[in-house]
């Protein structure tokens, strides 16, 4: 039985409306704010609880606010996502038929590349044969930026990939869609696209850099969980969330 | 045809119009839509699972949002056309469970703004604060429109539109120039809140060369607190909201369309 929702769950949803997708840090002061507002009692330690009474509500509409990881920066995300459609045609109207098409190419080229990702080289070359209407170059880059500003790419040095909101929310659908080739993360057995991987060529596991951050954190020499390899790529830092300000 | 829709802002859960993306569904969408009786509406539930008004309902509620994102007014022979369909004969129902999803779970409410033509808006609720964390895209966009309902109030109701761009450029915003942060202020004055129903934008008649004032459009009436314009004029003249008798007495007259709560407690 589902615990009824108050005037700070109702903001909270307004505020993820608005927004799509927020981080951790984001959510506990949106939590922290619609309690307030409304006077009701503020646990910070039950944000999730908080978010589950509000997606229970939703989920006779098909929605829901998941959470996720993002693969850039590792932290917690909530994202508010749609159910109902099974497919990208969930994005359907804001974007055409061939823009789609061209979406569903490029989700084609990350889901196919090593890296989880796809050069806008690559992007404008399929977009030269495309079924629906076909796109011209400056169409498909006003599109990709687009994409971008609606988070469902992000774009890094001219190369693009799956925004965390895009992840979160079609993860569904990618695992029923790429079966075959989609990945999961070895540590946290999420999908993974942007990853490390081991160079035993009988082992190829992958783990999102996150992930490699948390697990060989302090060790001196860094071992593949699977295959005991030494793991030869360099160890990120593990992001922390106060102190480093990009700014 | 799936249809092209302009870039939404402040992209929210991305709600595709399922029945719209139906191609070739040809329903008797051109009979004019006739309110059912209870009875029939009574029949027409008891050929339903519970699991169908459901999903219908679910529907409505998706199309009203992904609308309101733009904050477009739906019209119910749209709604009935495109979403509702073979289910119209058990519309209010529909209508009726759409509008209480709308307000225990979202703090919206669904507000008929055209008796004749069947136009519905959704507006908020719940007051909208300062200070929120999570700054929507919006909030400039409501930053200025703000200042121009004020205008409009303290004004006693309606302005010619010149004041309003004399108001602004004071601001730093020229509707004649592009602006920074809202690009072509006069389109966005004249026409995107004009189509939201924040402001309504009137011709004034015999006027050469031709002139517009402003007035309050219905979203505005239903969703903007008077005495928080009051307030904010108070504390921007540095006076009593009180010293303003007559916009005073008129911001404190309960008014047929209801005002915003403010903090309510659950």
């Amino acid at each position: 039985m589902s615990r009824p929702m108050g005037d700070s769950h109702r903001r909270f949803l307004q505020a993820m409306m608005a927004k799509g997708i927020i981080n951790e840090q984001e959510a506990r002061a949106l939590h922290r704010h619609c309690c307030d507002a409304h006077n009701a009692h503020c646990a910070p330690d039950r944000l999730d609880e908080f978010i589950d009474v509000i997606s229970s509500h939703l989920q006779p509409m098909f929605m829901q606010i998941r959470k996720g990881m993002s693969e850039e920066d590792g932290l917690p995300y909530y994202a508010l996502v749609n159910m109902a459609e099974t497919d990208v045609t969930r994005m359907s109207s804001d974007y055409a038929d061939n823009e789609l098409e061209l979406f569903r190419k490029t989700m084609d080229l990350i889901l196919g590349s090593e890296t989880g990702s796809v050069s806008s080289t690559d992007i404008l070359n399929s977009a030269d044969s495309l079924q629906t209407k076909k796109l011209k170059k400056s169409e498909t880059e006003h599109l990709l930026s687009r994409l971008v500003m609606d988070k469902w790419l992000n774009e890094k040095r001219g190369e693009y990939t799956l925004s965390t909101r895009c992840i979160i929310e079609m993860e569904p659908y990618i695992r029923t869609m790429y079966q075959d080739q989609v990945k999961l993360c070895h540590i946290c057995h999420n999908i993974v696209f942007q990853c490390q991987i081991c160079e035993n060529p009988t082992c190829g596991i992958k783990i999102h850099n996150p992930c490699v951050a948390r697990y060989f954190k302090g060790r001196a020499e860094p071992r593949c969980p699977a295959c005991d390899d030494f793991w030869p790529h360099e160890i990120p830092e593990v992001r922390r969330l106060q102190s480093q300000s990009r700014r | 045809m799936t249809q092209r829709k302009r870039l939404s802002q402040g992209k929210a859960a991305s709600a595709p119009r399922r029945s719209e993306t139906l191609m070739g569904e040809e329903e008797d969408d051109d009979i004019p839509f006739t309110q059912p009786s209870t009875s029939q509406v009574q029949k027409g539930l008891e050929k339903l699972t519970p699991a169908q008004v459901d999903q219908k309902t679910a529907e409505v509620v998706q199309y009203f949002l992904m609308k309101d994102q733009k904050k477009i007014p739906v019209r119910r022979a749209d709604l009935v056309k495109h979403v509702v369909k073979e289910y119209r004969n058990i519309y209010p129902e529909i209508m009726k469970r759409t509008a209480r999803t709308f307000e225990q779970v979202f703090g919206l409410k669904l507000v008929e703004i055209d008796f004749k033509n069947h136009v519905y808006i959704l507006i908020n609720k719940l007051e909208t604060l300062e200070g929120a964390p999570v700054r929507s895209p919006s909030n400039p966009k409501m930053g200025l429109l703000f200042v121009i309902l004020s205008v409009i109030f303290m004004k006693g109701g309606a302005v010619k539109e010149t004041l309003v761009w004399n108001t602004l450029k004071k601001l730093r915003v020229d509707p004649g120039e592009k602006h920074e942060e809202f690009g072509d202020v006069k389109r966005l004055v004249t026409d995107e809140f004009v189509r939201q129903r924040y402001l309504e934008y009137v011709r004034i008649p015999h006027t050469e060369p031709l002139e517009h004032e402003f007035r309050w459009g219905q979203r505005a009436e239903l969703e903007v607190s008077k005495i928080k314009i009051l307030e904010f004029m108070g504390e921007l003249h540095d006076r009593d909201p009180q010293s303003w008798s007559q916009q005073y007495k008129e911001a404190t007259t309960p008014s047929s369309s209801s005002q915003p709560s403010t903090s309510s407690q659950r």
